[in-house]
């Protein structure tokens, strides 16, 4: 095993990761500053994801697409807060969970009947095709690093805007006292949609960059809400710094998981069995952390409130 | 009221007779498929009846009950398969083989069921709200996708029961009487949840609930008591998923899939939290949706997913609440 | 003109049968497919390619009930139920995935109906859990991975790298490929079902330097494998059975697709009579060209027919065991047989992915094996 492999598995790990932080920052802040549990944030993935294929056919430009893809997720987000989501803020998590996983059904449903049955196609843009050289040989896909860079900008950005601006200012102030923020006079309504919709954009943000990678298909945002899930009860619901440790945790282990657990298994037996017994290790390593991080700390890593 | 029955008990009781009433009026009209669906509304009551114990009388919220209902389903498909087979499932150090008889299939779920129930509670009964939610998700997914790469018992594809397991009288083959003994065990469920909630026991849990500091401070420890809930309530979906198995003589991944798990919480809260006859309920609206809108178009899943956000936003306390009224804390 | 003749045909083929003494009688078929969720689009082409030629041959006897099954075994298993409890019908088909045929075939073909699979072939029902009415006219899962084991036996590849998902299916497919590939592998992986994210895998195959790569992905998987492994700056010929490169998917995996060679036992340019006109009718009648799914539905439906236009219906159900198992229709894809077990003996092509105009499309470029049977023919005692 070369140097080179383990540098390209590593840089694997912290793209997924940071993917992964581009979906969890939204569920987290919702929940953070609003209570809310929104199992429907891997459709707004979609939505970012299919709009930004159809507007980068249409226009014939990725970049163009992207920014509709985000604009039409943070749309989406807007709308679905203000018609469904604002009436469950009161309501108890079931209620919560309930309800958006009806909003699963229907906005894929609706996203079918917009887009049809085949998925759609999204291309590399020509700046960020091709591979950049590694140390040691081979070479990694210049647009997976693009994805890194994005990523890590916009947790830097997300923190600036936390720490630094007037709407952060309110962001923290909601996360440590709900009615205290009312009652000085911020119009909470719109402050709430807001949230929503940034994280809602975020989600979209995602779905569009990955949807160059997989396909834009109807369904696509489900297994990475499990998995957003997941980073955001690893780094503590409703911390951001949580959500940014967690993911790249959950990236790396599964990466390198997928990819050591089979030769480990190959020490002691027979290659077809291992590779079966250490693929289907592979397939729950990032639950068993899970659940090996909430005995030891059950709120997470960084508990918010607490 | 005090005279009579109050018009929750009216509406449980018309309930109750309705689910008894379809199979015979269809099976009186030679519709066997009337009798199989009606199997699989009281089957699926019955693991809805199962976690409203935790979540509707524990509060706890488990998005993983679908592992018990699943691993329930596969003791019946395992043993169903090694008896077919004349194979063992253990032959070290000392032979398990298989069986075709229900009782046994159903006390090994049972055992089964309740062991790993210990062990998912045990861990996830240290956290509470969402954590619980996610953790109970996570130890799903775990054993589902230890079921997919599973190969001795079929992996994604599944097991099949060729036949279904038997009864020590009566032919379990026979729709009626398959249904009469999910309806039975039904009944049987419902009446244990009525006793335990009205038992110190019930008194207990909703205390946990509701305020664990002061059932603490009463001298009861709220760990116990939880767990001890939520092994039951898993134990309960569990057999609902070995009879569930035997009725569609198959079983495999998908009913350990999240989407399982969402669905048994769906029969809940349609029907009403915390309500005894809300899981069935909401399990006989859920099915009448999903067969009947699903004969006529495509687009179901939209038609299913309005009903459900309507009855959240606009039906609180579920169907039993727009029936009978609000639920009277007392 | 072709249309024509077919109902022609058809029509006399009735008329003897008439003479023979079976009663022409109406025909109940019950198609359980995906319609909504995640695959819909190969249900959606099996559908249609099945209602084609029935609308084709005017069978006004004939009436078929669609329902969508979701994905969901236990909700085919159920509707299953009730088309054969509730509306009586004589022939159950449709269904895309083996988990769900699992579900239902066993149970539904023991209660005397016939399953005609248009997709869906596990082992299981070809070998020991094989049943006479039970009958696949697409394929038995593992042939169109054989075919290409052997393709890249014959083309002098000595270290293919496979990759298959951690599933039956999966791992038919490499068992399968390894049945006619004899040489070593260069390394052999099994991924997550349903993972969208290959980088890691990709990597491996650097580093273990093959010389060919053989993969199993079907529907999202595929796609997203194709696109990152085109970016990845790897160039190593790839090779795969048809899922990934069939025609209602090559739009999503785009040019990366380009120049792949894949296997599959019907492609649109096989020249004969009833392919040139069914490709024709499609196109006419649905918008677009026609893919693998839908010629199965399409032959499903005309073994179906013919069948019924020498037994008279499954009223004899031996007769139309043996009218089906006789196989006398004009298969899309030229000569067309049974095995002794219910499953197709035929070619399997292999096919180059190319572009048409601006339309990426496939272009038979060699023959993997001829009358290909499956491994399973042994083991199933009928």
């Amino acid at each position: 095993m070369s140097l080179a492999f383990l540098i390209e598995q590593l840089l694997n790990g912290l793209q997924f990761g940071v993917m992964l932080f581009l979906m969890a920052a939204g569920l987290t802040l919702v929940f953070g500053v609003m209570g809310l549990i929104n199992l429907a944030h891997g459709s707004l993935f979609m939505i970012g994801a299919f709009f930004c294929s159809w507007i980068g056919e249409v226009s014939g430009s990725f970049w163009v697409g992207l920014g509709g893809g985000l604009l039409a997720a943070a749309l989406a987000g807007a709308v679905i807060e203000i018609v469904v989501i604002r009436r469950l803020y009161d309501r108890d998590h079931l209620d919560q969970v309930l309800a958006t996983f009806a909003l699963i059904l229907i906005l894929s449903e609706v996203t079918r009947w917009i887009f049809g049955d085949q998925p759609l196609y999204l291309d590399v843009p020509p700046l960020l095709a091709g591979a950049l050289p590694l140390p040691g040989g081979g070479g990694y896909p210049i647009y997976r690093l693009a994805i890194i860079v994005v990523g890590l900008a916009t947790a830097y950005g997300l923190y600036l805007l936390i720490t630094r601006t007037r709407l952060g200012m309110r962001i923290r102030a909601g996360e440590s006292d709900r009615e205290m923020i009312g009652a000085l006079g911020v119009d909470i309504r719109t402050l709430y949609t807001a949230i929503f919709a940034l994280g809602a954009a975020l989600a979209g943000l995602a779905g569009g960059m990955v949807g160059v990678l997989q396909s834009v298909q109807v369904g696509m945002g489900e297994p990475v809400l499990i998995l957003a899930f997941v980073v955001i009860v690893i780094g503590g619901i409703g911390s951001v710094k949580g959500a940014l440790v967690g993911s790249i945790l959950v990236g790396l282990t599964d990466t390198l998981g997928r990819v050591f657990l089979p030769r480990l298994f190959a020490l002691m037996l027979p290659t077809a069995e291992a590779t079966a017994v250490g693929s289907a290790l592979a397939s729950v390593t990032i639950y068993l952390l899970m659940a090996a991080i909430l005995v030891w700390r059950p709120r997470g890593l960084f508990p918010v409130g607490a | 009221m005090t005279n009579g029955l109050s018009r929750e008990q009216v509406v449980n009781g018309s309930l109750l007779a309705l689910l008894l009433a379809a199979p015979l009026i269809a099976a009186a009209l030679d519709e066997p498929f009337y009798v199989s669906l009606a199997t699989r509304v009281a089957i699926l009551a019955l693991a809805g009846v199962g976690l409203n114990l935790a979540l509707g009388y524990g509060g706890m919220v488990s998005f993983g009950h679908a592992a018990f209902f699943g691993l329930g389903g596969y003791v019946a498909g395992i043993a169903a398969f090694h008896a077919f087979e004349e194979s063992a499932f253990l032959t070290w150090p000392f032979t398990i083989g298989g069986s075709d008889q229900l009782l046994v299939v159903w006390t090994v779920t049972a055992l089964v069921v309740a062991l790993v129930a210990l062990a998912i509670g045990a861990v996830s009964l240290r956290t509470s709200g969402v954590y619980f939610i996610m953790i109970t998700l996570a130890f799903a997914q775990m054993i589902y996708y230890l079921a997919i790469s599973l190969p001795t018992y079929g992996g994604e594809d599944g097991l099949s029961i060729y036949l279904r397991n038997q009864l020590p009288m009566g032919d379990s083959a026979e729709p009626l009487t398959f249904f009469f003994v999910c309806y039975g065990l039904l009944l049987l469920a419902l009446f244990v949840s009525a006793r335990l909630v009205a038992s110190r026991f019930g008194a207990a849990l909703q205390c946990a609930r509701m305020n664990e500091v002061r059932l603490a401070t009463l001298g009861i420890a709220p760990f116990p008591v939880k767990l001890t809930a939520f092994v039951l309530s898993a134990v309960i979906t569990g057999i609902a998923g070995a009879l569930f198995a035997d009725l569609n003589g198959f079983v495999g991944p998908s009913m350990l899939s999240w989407h399982r798990s969402g669905e048994i919480m769906i029969f809940v809260i349609l029907g009403g939290v915390g309500r005894l006859f809300g899981p069935l309920a909401g399990a006989a609206l859920f099915i009448l949706l999903e067969s009947f809108v699903g004969g006529f178009t495509d687009r179901w899943q939209l038609i299913l997913g309005a009903v459900l956000l309507a009855v959240v936003l606009f039906a609180r306390g579920g169907l039993i609440g727009l029936l009978a009224g609000k639920l009277r804390h007392g | 003109m072709n249309r024509g003749l077919r109902s022609l045909t058809l029509g006399v083929a009735g008329l003897l049968a008439g003479l023979g003494g079976a009663q022409a009688e109406e025909l109940k078929i019950g198609m359980i497919t995906t319609l909504s969720g995640g695959g819909s689009s190969l249900g959606i082409d099996v559908r249609d390619g099945f209602l084609l030629a029935v609308k084709q041959a005017g069978a006004g006897d004939v009436e078929v009930l669609v329902e969508d099954d979701a994905r969901k075994p236990d909700l085919a298993k159920q509707i299953a139920d009730k088309f054969i409890q509730r509306d009586k019908v004589d022939i159950l088909t449709g269904i895309i995935w083996s988990n769900l045929a699992m579900a239902v075939v066993p149970a539904s073909v023991r209660q005397g109906v016939f399953y005609i699979s248009p997709n869906a072939g596990p082992s299981a029902l070809a070998g020991k859990g094989c049943h006479e009415n039970y009958f696949n006219v697409a394929w038995q899962n593992d042939n169109l991975h054989e075919a290409m084991g052997g393709y890249v036996q014959s083309n002098g590849f000595k270290a293919p790298f496979i990759l298959a998902p951690n599933y039956p299916a999966g791992k038919d497919a490499l068992t399968g490929f390894k049945r006619y590939y004899k040489g070593t592998v260069s390394g052999e992986i099994y991924t997550k079902l349903g993972q969208k994210d290959y980088a890691a895998e990709i990597a491996q195959i650097r580093e273990a330097k093959p010389d060919s790569i053989f993969f199993f992905l079907p529907g999202g998987m595929g796609i997203a494998f194709m696109k990152q492994y085109a970016q990845s700056g790897l160039d190593i010929p790839v090779f795969g059975p048809a899922f990934s490169f069939d025609q209602g998917i090559l739009k999503a995996v785009g040019d990366a697709a380009l120049g792949v060679k894949n296997t599959s036992q019907w492609s649109k340019d096989i020249d004969n009579p009833a392919n040139k006109a069914f490709v024709d009718a499609f196109q006419a009648e649905y918008g677009r060209l026609p893919s693998l799914y839908a010629s199965q539905g399409y032959d499903a439906a005309n073994l179906i027919l013919a069948a019924k236009a020498k037994a008279g219906g499954t009223g004899d159900a031996a007769a139309f065991r043996a009218a089906l198992q006789e196989a006398d229709f004009a298969s899309v894809r030229g000569a067309f047989k049974f095995a002794s077990n219910h499953h197709p003996i035929q070619d399997i092509y292999v096919r180059e992915v190319v572009k048409e105009g601006e339309v990426l499309t496939n272009k038979i470029v060699g023959v993997g094996l001829t009358g290909h049977a499956n491994a399973y023919v042994g083991d199933c005692k009928m």
